[in-house]
């Protein structure tokens, strides 16, 4: 009986503090948005310098046939290279700490292409590759692709070395200690590896249209923002920009979300400090 | 168990073969620490044999050389009465019980226990038996679904032990496995140790800083000196009284403490030898 009173507490104390950290964030964007169209009404700022919120509004509307298709160009891009890079760098990953010499012949090379800038190869990528979609897709791939390597790589050889040697003391082959100790140990820096190359990726694919200009029937976001800035269509453009941020805190939502998934149950980042 | 039962134990026990023999091994480690300097030591099936020493003198060293964790420099391992695997180990015989629980926090406390059979081949039904064996003996049969994170400090230890033993080995090695506990848990979980061992014939070598601990648990008992790391004085402990809360009070218990306290104070001391 006594117990329960104070258990009623916490959970409606966590309540409170979850309604609290959605309304908190909420009001501030509202207010926001707000102080922008006063703003914008009271200075007399015409709409080709600064549109207001309720014409980027019209304009999303307005334009959703023409901005929509490239919404889903620019999706797929980064869905498509994210994949890619996941399935390449814990592939590449793996194959890295199979041995020394492996690690030392391969990580240099890995390492010099991730530190060049990635804008400074998209014009050859862009010459090699068959299409500019294929462009895209080695860019953004590239970019997404090192910080999961790295992070792979960090996450596979941190592993406790007293269940290293536990699974040397039950015979455990070289395939059993990756399936049932490197991988899972490795997890969380892999969920970190995919929260990271999920925003690059976004950024990239971005970045690389940008670099490719042109465009024809399948251009993405990133083109039809600089068509808008071409014929000074700001509306447009601010339009297109609240897609690619949709875009982003989309991917971003979904990329924690499968990393809490995955963690929650064990792994210390997703606990709730209880002491 | 009374008093001649006891006896007749220890009897026994006198006559059973050498299980395990360290013969003349030194161990120098790449950074140059001469670790265990031509120490011999030979293990009877069904001992009870505490390791003593001051710190840093090649306890953890020894332990981890028979149980074939980094070789020796030289002497060698001998496993009289055990047939060799390719790696120079007795066929799944040896169990190891480290400082740490060292449990996979991304394993539930079943499939923590389920780790030594799963790495041999034992499909999940075939082990759910001796498994909840294990954590009943230990007094976890209810916490086969937690994660080690749920778990106390000493529940984190049996599941450890209660891992160690699902394979029914032959020879369990524990390294200072209760150094961290409070005295009432690691008094529960000596009698725990104790008890299996009772039941299942098992022999133990148990390392441990305490005195009192050694005195309450083992036949037989080695101390080390350190610098380089050698066997100082080896001797059995024999009881007429059964090891239970009324032999900790007993005057055999006192004598067997002080016993052991002499020889550790002689061997951590620069006195010569046989002094
Ligand atoms: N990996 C290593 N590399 C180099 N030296 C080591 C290594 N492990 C242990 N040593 C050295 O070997 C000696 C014995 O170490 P060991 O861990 O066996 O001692 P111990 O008796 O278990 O001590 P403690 O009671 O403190 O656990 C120490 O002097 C230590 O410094
Ligand atoms: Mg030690």
């Amino acid at each position: 009986m006594t117990s329960s009173v104070p258990e009623m507490n916490a959970s409606s104390e966590r309540r409170k503090d979850i309604a609290l950290r959605i309304a908190v964030p909420l009001v501030m964007v509202v207010g926001l948005v707000l102080i922008w169209h006063f703003g914008v009404v009271m200075s007399g700022v015409p709409p080709y310098i600064l549109p207001s919120p309720g014409a980027v509004l019209s304009a999303l509307i307005g334009d959703w046939s023409l901005l929509f298709p490239a919404l889903v160009v620019t999706t797929k891009i980064t869905l498509m290279s994210l994949a890619l890079a996941l399935i390449g760098g814990a592939g590449f990953a793996i194959f890295l700490v199979q041995s020394r010499w492996i690690e030392i012949a391969f990580y240099p090379i890995a390492v010099i292409l991730q530190v060049t800038p990635i804008v400074a190869i998209s014009p050859l990528i862009l010459i090699y590759a068959p299409t500019t979609q294929v462009a895209l897709l080695i860019c953004a791939f590239l970019v997404a692709f090192f910080p999961i390597l790295s992070n792979m790589v960090q996450g596979l050889k941190s592993v406790d070395h007293n269940l290293l040697n536990l699974f040397d003391l039950y015979g455990a082959s070289r395939w059993q200690t990756l399936i049932y100790l490197k991988i899972p140990a490795a997890q969380p820096y892999f969920m970190t590896g995919l929260r990271i190359g999920g925003g690059l990726a976004l950024i990239a694919a971005v970045v690389a249209e940008f670099a490719a200009g042109s465009a024809g029937a399948s251009s993405g976001l990133a083109f039809r923002l600089l068509e808008s800035q071409f014929r000074m269509n700001i509306p447009r453009l601010f339009a297109a920009l609240l897609m690619l941020s949709a875009l982003g805190v989309t991917i971003f939502a979904a990329t924690s979300f499968i990393s809490w998934l995955a963690l929650h149950r064990w792994h210390e980042s997703n606990l709730k400090r209880e002491n | 168990m009374n008093a001649q039962a006891a006896d007749k134990t220890v009897a026994t026990m006198a006559q059973t073969r050498p299980l395990v023999a360290m013969d003349h091994v030194s161990k120098i480690f790449s950074n140059g620490t001469l670790a265990l300097q031509d120490m011999s030591l030979t293990v009877r099936g069904g001992e009870f044999l505490s390791l003593l020493g001051p710190s840093g003198c090649g306890k953890s060293t020894a332990l981890r050389i028979i149980a074939g964790l980094g070789g020796v420099s030289s002497g060698s391992i001998d496993w009289p009465s055990s047939r060799i695997n390719s790696k120079g180990l007795p066929e799944g015989d040896i169990s190891f019980v480290f400082q740490e629980p060292t449990l996979m926090p991304w394993q539930t406390v079943f499939g923590n226990v389920f780790l030594p059979l799963r790495l041999r081949g034992v499909s999940k039904k075939a082990a759910e038996e001796p498994i909840m064996e294990a954590l009943t003996a230990v007094g976890l049969g209810d916490f086969a679904k937690a994660y080690p994170r749920e778990l106390s400090g000493g529940m984190k230890m049996r599941v450890s032990i209660a891992r160690a033993m699902v394979t029914k080995p032959r020879l369990l090695l524990m390294d200072e496995p209760f150094a961290a506990l409070d005295e009432i848990t690691r008094q529960k979980l000596n009698d725990d140790v104790l008890n299996l061992w009772r039941r299942t014939g098992i022999t133990v070598i148990f390392v441990t800083h305490s005195v009192f601990e050694s005195a309450y648990l083992s036949n037989r008992i080695v101390v080390m000196k350190a610098r380089p790391g050698r066997v100082h004085a080896d001797f059995p402990l024999v009881t007429a009284s059964e090891r239970d809360a009324l032999y900790r009070s007993s005057e055999d218990y006192r004598q067997a403490c002080e016993k052991v306290s002499a020889m550790l104070l002689e061997a951590m001391g620069d006195a010569p030898e046989g002094h």
